[in-house]
C-alpha cells in the first residue's frame, strides 16, 4: 500500500464535498421548475422575467459551486 | 502544493489545461512542474495573457470592422456588433434603470471580455482565461469596490439604508442587517467564483471524457459524448457571460438605482 492516512482523507473529503453540488441541481431545478410553471400559466409575461430567471438560477448555482471549490482545493492545494 | 501529480490513471490529466506556462520557453521537463511553469513573473508573458490579448483584439475587430461601414441596411458583421450594443444596452436599462444607462460602457466592455475569454478557451488548444481565479477575482472587485464607491458617492452615508430593511418587523431587523452585510460582502467572492467555477468544471469534464478516449471499445461513444458535452459549454460560456453581466447590473441597480426600490 502506498500514500498515507491524510492522502486518502484528502480523496474521501473531496468526493464527500462534491455531494454539495446535488443541492445545486435541487436549487436550479426549483427554480427553473417554477418560472416554466409560472410562464405556462401566463405566456406573455414570460419573456420579461428571463433576467429574473437566470439571475435565481446563478444564485442558486453559486453555492454548488462553492462546494466544487472545497474539492479542487482539497484535491490540489491542501 | 508539494504533491507531484501522478500519471497514473489518465493518459491526459485533467487539469493540466488550466496550468500557467510562460511562452518562448523550453523545457526538457515532462512534469508539470517544471521552469517554464514555476518562478513566473509579472512582467512575462504567459499563455494567460497571450489569449486575454487576443479576446482584446478579437473584440476590438468585431467592433471596429464591424462598424466601419456603416449602412442603413446593416451587413452582417454590422448586425453582430449592434446586436451585441442593443442587447446589453437594453439589459442595464431595464435591470438598472435610466440611471444606470450612464455605466453601460463598463458593463459592456465586462461583457465583451469575459464572453470572449469564455468562447475562446473552448477552441482546442486554447487557454480558457476565465478558468482562474486570478482573472476573475480583479474583474468582480472591481465591480464591488466600484459599486461601493459610486453608492457612498451618489447617496451618501444613506448607502447604509439598505442593509436596514425597512419593510420587515422591528425586531428582527437587527438580524437581517448582519444577514445583509454578510450577503453584501460574500458577492464578490461568489461573483467571481461562479464564473471560475464553472468554467474550469466544465473544461475538465471535456477532458476527462476524452481521456476515456484512449480505450478503444468506448471510443465511438466518448467522440459522441464529447461533441454533445462541447455544445453544452458553448451555451454555459454564453450563459456564464451574462449571467455575469446581469449580476453586475444587479449590484449596480444598488448604488445608482432608486433608494426607494
Amino acid at each position: 500500500m502506498e500514500g498515507d492516512i491524510a492522502e486518502m482523507g484528502k480523496f474521501i473529503g473531496a468526493g464527500l464535498a462534491t455531494i454539495g453540488l446535488g443541492g445545486a441541481g435541487i436549487g436550479v431545478g426549483h427554480v427553473a421548475g417554477n418560472f416554466l410553471a409560472g410562464a405556462l400559466r401566463n405566456p406573455s409575461a414570460a419573456p420579461g422575467q428571463m433576467a429574473n430567471l437566470f439571475v435565481g438560477i446563478a444564485f442558486a448555482e453559486a453555492l454548488g459551486i462553492f462546494s466544487f471549490l472545497i474539492a479542487l482545493l482539497l484535491m490540489f492545494a491542501v | 502544493m508539494e504533491t507531484e501529480v501522478e500519471h497514473t490513471g489518465l493518459a491526459i490529466h485533467p487539469m493540466d489545461q488550466f496550468i500557467v506556462r510562460k511562452l518562448f520557453c523550453h523545457t526538457e521537463s515532462a512534469s508539470p512542474m517544471n521552469e517554464c511553469t514555476t518562478n513566473i513573473h509579472w512582467y512575462d508573458i504567459t499563455n494567460v495573457t497571450m489569449w486575454m490579448a487576443i479576446a482584446v483584439l478579437v473584440i476590438a475587430a468585431i467592433l471596429v470592422l464591424g462598424t466601419r461601414r456603416r449602412a442603413i441596411v446593416p451587413s452582417r458583421s454590422q448586425s453582430v456588433a449592434e446586436l451585441l450594443y442593443g442587447f446589453i444596452h437594453n439589459m442595464v436599462e431595464e435591470v438598472t434603470g435610466h440611471e444606470g444607462v450612464k455605466y453601460f460602457p463598463y458593463v459592456m466592455t465586462l461583457f465583451l471580455f469575459v464572453l470572449c475569454g469564455n468562447v475562446l478557451g473552448l477552441l482546442p488548444l486554447s487557454f480558457t482565461t476565465t478558468s482562474h481565479m486570478a482573472v476573475t477575482v480583479p474583474l468582480a472587485l472591481m465591480v464591488f469596490v466600484g459599486v461601493t464607491a459610486l453608492g457612498f458617492m451618489r447617496n451618501g452615508p444613506g448607502f447604509l439604508k439598505m442593509f436596514w430593511v425597512t419593510s420587515a418587523p422591528l425586531a428582527i431587523r437587527p438580524v437581517l442587517a448582519v444577514i445583509e452585510v454578510i450577503s453584501y460582502f460574500v458577492r464578490p467572492v461568489s461573483h467571481s467564483i461562479r464564473l471560475a467555477g464553472n468554467m474550469m468544471a466544465g473544461h475538465a469534464v471535456i477532458k476527462v471524457i476524452a481521456g476515456f478516449a484512449s480505450i478503444a471499445v468506448v471510443s465511438p461513444v466518448v467522440v459522441g459524448a464529447v461533441t454533445a458535452i462541447y455544445a453544452l459549454e458553448l451555451l454555459v460560456a454564453v450563459v456564464q457571460a451574462y449571467v455575469f453581466t446581469i449580476l453586475t447590473c444587479v449590484y449596480l441597480r444598488d448604488a445608482v438605482g432608486d433608494a426607494h426600490h
